[in-house]
């Protein structure tokens, strides 16, 4: 069933005639996110630009019976946004208006289409810092990171994006727009609802303004760069920094293979036969930052680093974290499909987790990198392979399922910061158990009884 | 009207989907930045290519719409975490719009034929056309013609392009150059091209690399007569035009050098077509007479910039008088040729001027080839936000390494009544070493002997 022209003509008298798109040379573009692999075109696609009209469309597709797929910039790693086949894609990076940067207590409000980077961008002009920064962050929309939840390379010390949401308006299944939280720090009055919807991927309710919270720019940084010949000696100089009551804001990770392709694109000098490299920074008060780097320095020295240097300038400090910086691009340039998984695992399981992760990647033949955030467990498994190979994307299935079921052995899960969407689904009954998911549909059907919010994805009802 | 793809057909697979499509080259794309729409991006703009080579699109009038749209300013090339190659799919969507003839109408095709087919492919006929403009321009009929209005007689898209006629120089670069031009002491020989349009609007450019590079040692030799690169034609949809302008020029510096091996380097100014020069090797692989040549040329092909900072920038010996100067980078020097940090190096060399930063420097200025004479509003968008930019650093000069963008600026400059000077970064540096000798039009080192028998 494709949509109807009444349906459409109604969705033009909404929202005008400009922003309703449903030609293919308009639609196909829309037909994916930032997932390999995964995709499905849409029936229409429709820029709201106020929240009154994304409230009409929903009601509108209620009317209608008309599945629709929340969206930002399309830059997820889940397939989250990827379109239903006949539905609406509701695009908000036309609602990108900055509402309220209050400095008094420290809180932005802003409309869901707003780009990360530039909500950085603005806590910075007032000496404040949005600390949450995927890698996408120069694109990625706000309301994105919340329904996804993102995190980024802060998490240890700063948190993810939940941490930072104080206040949310979102326009539910039956078109009513609700606004859940406060300015205030310490807010018990009833459940929080909230953050019920951080992280719903877009299956609750459609998110259309964001209050944040911003927090003082630290005073000062410094970078180290550590290089391991083998990967225990990098997991325990973790350990032992996290022991010795260090929570450094940076604690990146590169293994072997990736050390590899960085260099072979970046020509930094790195170390060939390294097992692991380290980025470490601290940031805070420029006392508390001396003291913490030189201890770092001498506990990476102390449990067998090859070397450790550490940034005597900012252009120092850049160089260093060039490596860490050009990962994902040195991986991706190697293959034609580049596959960013995330599976995440307590920080005492990293070394086991990453060997292992080695280990599946020889007995299946297949190449993959991994980085990721040492800090606070996050990997990011990265194969290497080619979509058209289609015996080499079944090896690729089968090592990625078994890399899930090791992280979900060691007390960790399948994804730390991408989301389940359509990639993850079959995965996630195994990774949170009968109880857990059973209570997540129950929340679904209650709140989207026709299934009409990006149905399908996290699970089937 | 349909037809099948080609190009985007032959394309090797891997080409299509190197693209991850994670979105990182939207940031820096001019036209999605001003529509927020996927298809006026480059993933969305890949995202139809796929499509067509995967059969689920035929090739429409809007895909065609939608590539010329593009104005092909490779900035998703220099954001791109995978290393897509845009510029050669786009090439080959643009050939493949041609064949099909999919915008063909009346008033195009004559355009088309008469600058893509038939001007660009003449340097002669180029050069007497330059004449034309030059004794209508000299003679002050320009003038005249504009103090009367007489420009309301023009057709619309013709009235509003016509303030960007640029000014003609007296002498072409052959005039200015000689074929062979050596230094008192030789360590390097370099071809030197001197461009199609610059050739008639900016030769004193040409005249001024040729004294920079005669004041680092190096022998210049410069073919009197020479053909367009052929970027024009790759752009457009011609690949086969753009081979034949390929192998008139790798022969005409054969001829003029003795052989390709016995230069060191050959040297381009101009950021366009110095992209382009650069992959001769590949436009020309499946040339049996000519691939082993081309990837010589590609080997030895440098930016001005790139060359001088390879053998060593020598400062000019004197101060020039205390100015600020800024800095717009041409697309296709930072995107296509990722040269940025040598022209601004060219700059600082300059004892007395002061280099201040250009906000989005490396943003289209709306030139980009002919783009805006296809797409006048976007093109005119693009020129306002870069002319915003250059106000903003109050320079009274602005630096930059391409006639496009040189030719963009001036007439945004010209019409906002704005005094700052566009000019080459090579310029400056030439007139800095001018004014350390001023008694000879050159640098010291450099004579103009004839030939040695050796060359």
């Amino acid at each position: 069933m494709t949509i109807s022209t009444e349906a459409l003509n109604k969705l033009r008298s909404i929202v005008g005639q400009e922003n309703v798109l449903t030609q293919p040379e308009d639609v196909i573009p829309y037909a994916f996110d930032g997932t390999a692999a995964i995709k499905q075109p849409a029936g229409c696609v429709v820029f709201p630009q106020a929240t009154r009209q994304v409230a009409e469309i929903i009601k509108l597709a209620n009317a209608s019976q008309i599945p629709v797929v929340t969206r930002g910039s399309g830059t997820g790693l889940s397939g989250g946004s990827v379109p239903v086949a006949e539905g609406i894609v509701l695009c908000l990076v036309k609602m990108d208006r900055v509402l309220d940067l209050d400095q008094k207590n420290l809180t932005l409000l802003v409309e869901a289409g707003v780009v990360t980077q530039n909500v950085a961008d603005l806590a910075a002009t007032a000496g404040l810092l949005y600390p949450p920064d995927p890698g996408s962050m120069k694109i990625s929309t706000i309301g994105g990171n919340v329904a996804e939840n993102s995190g980024g390379l802060r998490g240890l010390k700063y948190g993810v994006t939940r941490d930072y949401v104080m206040g949310l308006e979102v326009v539910l299944a039956n078109g009513k727009v609700v606004w859940l939280g406060s300015k205030c720090v310490k807010d018990v009055a009833g459940y929080s609802m909230k953050d019920v919807f951080i992280g719903s991927e877009g299956t609750l309710g459609v998110i259309t303004k964001v209050l944040l919270k911003l927090v003082p720019q630290p005073a000062a940084k410094r970078t180290l760069l550590a290089t391991f010949a083998r990967m225990d000696a990098a997991a325990e100089t973790v350990s032992a920094i996290i022991a010795a009551r260090i929570i450094p804001c940076t604690l990146e990770f590169l293994d072997r293979i990736t050390i590899q392709c960085v260099e072979d694109f970046a020509h930094i000098g790195l170390p060939l036969d390294a097992e692991a490299l380290l980025l470490m920074e601290t940031d805070g008060h420029p006392a508390v930052v001396e003291d913490e780097a030189r201890r770092m320095e001498q506990i990476a020295r102390e449990h067998g680093a090859a070397s450790v240097t550490l940034a005597q300038s900012a252009q120092e400090a850049a160089r260093l974290a060039t490596a860490r910086r050009s990962a994902f691009s040195a991986l991706a340039r190697v293959a034609p499909t580049t596959i960013l998984e995330d599976a995440t695992v307590p920080r005492s399981e990293l070394a086991r987790m990453i060997r292992f992760i080695q280990e599946v990647g020889e007995r299946h033949g297949l190449r993959i990198g991994t980085f990721g955030h040492m800090g606070d467990g996050n990997l990011h498994p990265t194969f290497l392979t080619d979509e058209c190979n289609h015996e080499e994307m079944e090896r690729v299935e089968r090592a990625m399922k078994e890399i899930f079921d090791f992280a979900i052995q060691l007390g960790g899960t399948i994804t730390g910061e991408h989301g389940i969407g359509l990639a993850k689904k079959a995965f996630l009954p195994g990774a949170i158990g009968e109880g857990s998911l059973d209570l997540m549909r129950q929340l679904k059907r209650a709140w989207d009884p026709d299934n009409l919010l990006n149905p399908g994805k996290i699970f089937d009802r | 009207m349909s037809a099948t793809p080609g190009h985007l057909a032959r394309l090797d697979y891997a080409v299509l989907q190197q693209c991850m499509h994670c979105g990182m080259c939207l940031p820096t794309c001019p036209t999605y930045d001003a529509t927020k729409l996927e298809r006026h991006g480059p993933r969305g703009r890949i995202s139809l290519m796929r499509a067509l080579a995967d059969g689920e699109l035929q090739l429409t009038k809007a895909f065609g719409e939608e590539m010329y749209y593009c104005l092909g300013c490779l900035a998703c090339m220099s954001a791109c975490p995978a290393g897509v190659n845009y510029a050669e799919m786009f090439e080959a969507a643009r050939a493949d719009i041609e064949a099909a003839g999919l915008l063909d109408n009346p008033k195009r095709n004559f355009v088309r034929w008469f600058t893509v087919k038939f001007i660009f492919t003449r340097p002669r006929l180029l050069r007497l056309l330059g004449r034309c403009l030059y004794l209508y321009q000299a003679l002050g009929l320009q003038t005249l013609f504009r103090k009367l209005r007489l420009t309301v007689l023009l057709p619309q898209s013709l009235r509003e392009l016509e303030p960007l006629t640029p000014t003609v120089r007296r002498h072409f670069s052959d005039a200015l150059i000689r074929e062979v031009e050596t230094p008192a002491q030789r360590r390097y020989r370099v071809g030197l091209l001197t461009g199609c349009v610059q050739d008639l609007i900016y030769s004193e450019i040409n005249r001024d690399t040729a004294d920079v590079l005669l004041a680092h040692d190096c022998e210049v030799y410069t073919p009197r007569l020479q053909h367009c690169c052929g970027s024009l034609h790759a752009h457009n949809g011609e690949l086969e035009l753009a081979r034949r302008m390929a192998r008139e020029n790798i022969i005409a510096i054969e001829k003029s050098a003795g052989s390709l091996e016995a230069l060191d380097a050959i040297i381009t100014n101009a950021g366009g077509c110095g992209s382009h020069l650069k992959h001769y090797d590949h436009l020309l692989h499946d040339d049996p007479a000519f691939a082993g040549r081309a990837a010589a040329w590609s080997r030895k092909l440098k930016d001005v910039h790139e060359w001088l900072a390879e053998i060593g920038l020598r400062p000019p010996p004197m101060a020039v008088a205390p100015q600020r100067v800024t800095y717009h980078e041409s697309c296709h020097l930072c995107h296509g040729q990722k040269i940025s940090h040598a022209p601004r190096e060219v700059l600082r060399a300059i004892g007395g001027l002061e280099l201040v930063e250009l906000p989005e420097s490396n943003w289209c200025c709306g030139s980009a080839g002919i783009y805006n004479i296809t797409q006048p509003e976007m093109a005119g968008k693009l020129l306002a936000r870069k002319l915003r930019h250059l106000e903003g650093t109050q320079a009274p000069i602005v630096a930059s390494a391409n006639p496009g963008c040189s030719v963009q600026l001036e007439a945004g400059l010209r019409q906002a009544r704005r005094p700052v000077r566009v000019v080459h970064p090579v310029s400056l540096l030439a007139e800095a070493f001018r004014r350390a000798h001023p008694k000879s039009a050159r640098p010291p080192a450099a004579s103009t002997r004839q030939p040695s028998p050796s060359a």
